[in-house]
């Protein structure tokens, strides 16, 4: 813990010009200056540790197992290992093991780097934006009824849809934005509020007569048409267990418009300094309460376009409840992992991406039928060791680069 | 520190002045809906029924129409003092009676509508107490953690954690064995944020955001993993309501009051034993002083740290008592994710009750009436969809805390680490 800033006293980083403030922030993702290897230790050793912890709980939860511990313990060692062994081996092939295993990689990953780069752009600003979830359903759904309602070419049709899920996702993510400037309400509560909000209101739609499928009792929405849906990349393979689609092209694009965005632009400059010291910035003479609305609505934005990606890119190609699944809680995450750099995000969405498929491969199989939801538990872990690398320095006993998190958020008061 | 807060007469800032505004718009937006959708629209009498479990009361019988324009002149009294002059820090209560106001038009409304045109208020307000016990639980815990200027978001998580313990240990062993099993849970969990914000210094939103990730996983996984393989694992006796002797049978505040589960008393005997401590002991003025200004504290002799983990473990403790509620308490099983929410709701109670645990069971009791108006309206047939109700706790959670954030100060070093020189 090197660096010891209180929030109050703001940090004289602001002074330099954007290009020092660019290197200074692309040397804080690679690592504070230190070399390179250090710098990519501590994630590593992250996730490392958390899959192993993630291991042990599999091994632990499992009741025939816990049994033989009392008979005879080697025999218990050598069943946990082969039950750990064979989960983890299911999870690796079902993320990288053959063309289909990587084409699923890479389509779960699309959604978790926008929904990351989510939750990255808030961080940015200081802010805590846990409303991917809510953000993804009303961009998913407004994005879903322009893909079944028009009938428009192509060329027009699947764009209209993205910036329709782009513009739902930045009106339900600019309110809590302009909750918190204007009244101070801190955006961890109204966005999760907003989260629940969200499911409700999707529920409801799904029943209404506009956009439930016709002849169903379920709640489930009408199809989108095929001139809104995200082309698959693979199509001309003739294959079709290759799903991977659009999206992660749309999600790699995202990805450099949010870096140009936060580091070339003027506006980007302004999103840091609020992040940095809200005081200062608007003193500078800076727009903050506009500043923390567009933040905001750029943050939700971003997941509205996961949101989207889940309906335009995924067959059945239309809403069902909870189609966000946990994608919201996952950006979180991965955002942490990436450091809120664009880049890191994009490999940490990756590297989820691949949890995500393998462990569904990891459920699947008859062999091991692990619950799906030990990711979340690994991710958990991933982000308790990020955000203390000191836990990870203490474990392995290295000298790693200090790059905790430090003071990301914000309390109530300020 | 409150207490001087309430006495002295503070000068306005302009922010201030805004936030009176839009209290006094909202206050003034209620009085509207009132008028417009409940007294234009109500025809006929409603009948709250007022007997409930044996206990006799007559029956209230009131035309629906009067009630929402006596309501509605009410509200934009108030609506129109907050404008104009505003309550100072009364704020908080008067909107509170603005929002009870509101939802009482709403009540004569649905049921002078519903085809029963009658509706058991006792059995009413009776759930309402029942559904703000996790909501009051975990304010209560948010409060003891912040008073010494640690942020717990993770009372969802601890809520969450505490109820699968409670299940599982509970179905192994008894139901008293849950609850401890569940306090214990909340007690490591809370243990865990501490190192965390304490020790390594993690920004203490997301060592929150940590535990409630974590227990939101692995009670998902061992749920499927382990209770659904091993059934007689997740069938726990549940605590049956005790009736207090004499005080159960005065009408409609016996069956509201005393007529509950052990989770019920405890929450009433802890709101009293924690404001009791907060501002007549030795601990509680420690604990006050280490929230408001660490240093100072520790120049005095007060070990900064060791307040910190003792109040956020013993947060955590209560947190997990409030999570037993869900297993031992009510339904005997452990579904995923059956907290849903109700640890922010928590969070927000307190912000709302401002730091004080008589505020927060007071604002839990609001959250509380919300999410069980979203229970019995179903039975009333107003039309409106099932899931805009169970928007309700949402809705005034977000209403609360965009309205009162600002005009209650949480403790001054709230969120902050200390660093000991």
């Amino acid at each position: 813990m090197s660096d010891e800033v209180t929030p109050d006293e703001g940090e004289e980083r602001d002074q330099h010009t954007p290009a020092e403030e660019t290197a200074a922030l692309l040397k804080e993702v690679s690592g504070v200056g230190a070399d390179w290897r250090t710098a990519l230790l501590v994630p590593a050793l992250a996730v490392f540790t958390a899959l192993v912890i993630g291991g042990l709980i599999i091994a632990v939860s499992d009741v025939e197992l816990l049994r033989l511990w009392a008979d005879s313990p080697g025999t218990a060692i050598a069943e946990s290992w082969a039950v750990v062994s064979s989960a983890y081996g299911a999870l690796f092939r079902g993320a990288f093991g053959g063309a289909r295993a990587i084409s699923e990689t890479l389509l779960a990953s699309s959604p978790l780097i926008l929904a990351g780069l989510s939750v990255a752009v808030g961080f940015r600003a200081g802010l805590f934006n846990i409303g991917a979830q809510g953000q993804m359903l009303i961009g998913g759904m407004l994005a879903t009824v322009i893909g079944f309602a028009l009938e428009i070419p192509v060329f027009l049709h699947l764009p209209l849809a993205l910036i329709g899920a782009m513009v739902g996702g930045a009106f339900w993510g600019g309110i809590p934005g302009w909750l918190r400037a204007k009244t101070g309400a801190h955006e961890v509560i109204t966005t999760i509020m907003l989260n629940l909000i969200a499911v409700q209101f999707i529920d409801f739609l799904l029943t209404t007569e506009a956009i439930q499928r016709s002849g169903r009792d379920d709640p489930i929405s009408k199809t989108v048409q095929i001139s809104a849906r995200l082309p698959r990349l693979l199509g001309f393979l003739d294959r079709n267990d290759l799903r991977v689609h659009a999206g992660i092209i749309v999600a790699l694009l995202s990805a450099y418009g949010v870096y140009w965005i936060l580091f070339r632009s003027t506006i980007g400059f302004q999103f840091r300094a609020i992040g940095r010291n809200p005081d200062g910035a608007k003193y500078a003479g800076m727009n903050v309460v506009g500043l923390y609305i567009g933040v905001m609505a750029l943050a939700g934005a971003l997941s509205g376009l996961a949101g989207a990606n889940q309906i335009l890119g995924v067959p059945e190609y239309r809403a069902a409840p909870g189609f966000a699944g946990s994608i919201g809680f996952d950006a979180i995450a991965l955002a942490l992992l990436g450091r809120s750099h664009p880049v890191g995000v994009v490999f940490a969405g990756l590297l989820f991406g691949a949890l995500r498929a393998g462990g569904q491969q990891m459920q699947a199989a008859a062999s091991t039928s692990i619950p799906i939801d030990i990711i979340l538990v690994v991710q958990a872990l991933i982000i308790a060791f990020i955000a203390a690398p000191a836990l990870i320095r203490a474990i392995y006993r290295v000298k790693a680069a200090d790059a905790g998190t430090g003071q990301l958020t914000q309390g109530w008061g300020s | 520190m409150t207490a001087a807060a309430a006495t002295t007469e503070v000068i306005l800032t302009p922010a201030q002045v805004r936030r009176a505004r839009i209290l006094g718009i909202v206050e003034l937006a209620l009085a509207a809906i009132v008028i417009v959708v409940f007294a234009i629209g109500s025809e006929g009498d409603g009948r709250f029924t007022l007997s409930q479990g044996g206990v006799d009361a007559p029956d209230l019988v009131f035309p629906a129409a009067t009630v929402s324009y006596i309501v509605a002149i009410l509200l934009a009294f108030l609506g129109a003092r907050q404008v104009t002059r505003g309550f100072g820090d009364k704020a908080n209560i008067v909107l509170g009676i603005a929002l009870l106001l509101f939802i009482v038009a709403f009540l004569a409304w649905a049921t002078a509508q519903s085809p029963t045109g009658q509706f058991n208020m006792t059995s009413m307000l009776k759930l309402t107490i029942e559904r703000s016990v996790p909501i009051a639980f975990g304010a209560l815990s948010g409060v003891l953690c912040e008073r010494v200027a640690v942020i717990n978001i993770a009372i969802e998580g601890m809520l969450l954690g505490g109820a699968f313990m409670a299940a599982l240990v509970g179905s192994a062993t008894n139901n008293v064995m849950g609850i401890v099993a569940g306090v214990a849970t909340g007690a490591v969990l809370a243990w865990v944020l501490a190192v965390l914000s304490i020790k390594y210094r993690v920004d203490q939103i997301i060592a929150g955001v940590v535990i409630n990730i974590f227990v939101l996983g692995l009670t998902s996984f061992l749920t499927v993993r382990l209770l659904a393989e091993n059934p007689h694992l997740n069938n726990a006796d549940v605590f049956r309501s005790w009736d207090i002797p004499l005080l159960s049978k005065i009408p409609v505040l016996g069956p509201v009051l005393f007529s509950h589960t052990l989770f019920v008393y405890g929450l009433f005997i802890l709101v009293a034993l924690t404001t009791w401590a907060l501002f007549k002991t030795k601990w509680g003025l420690r604990s006050r002083a280490v929230g408001e200004h660490p240093k100072a504290a520790d120049t005095l002799g007060v070990n900064v740290y060791r307040m910190r983990y003792l109040n956020v473990i013993l947060g955590g403790m209560i947190a997990g008592f409030g999570g037993a509620w869900f297993t031992v308490g009510l339904v005997g099983r452990f579904d995923e994710n059956m907290t849903n929410g109700r640890g922010f709701i928590g969070l927000a109670a307190m912000i709302f009750g401002r730091w004080h645990p008589v505020g927060a069971m007071a604002a839990a009791l609001v959250f509380g009436f919300a999410d069980a108006i979203a229970g019995k309206l179903g039975i009333l047939q107003t039309g409106i969809p099932s899931q805009f109700l169970l928007m309700l706790p949402a809705i005034a959670t977000i209403i609360v805390v965009a309205g009162l954030v600002g005009r209650s100060r949480p403790p001054a070093a709230d969120g902050q680490p200390y660093i000991k020189e």
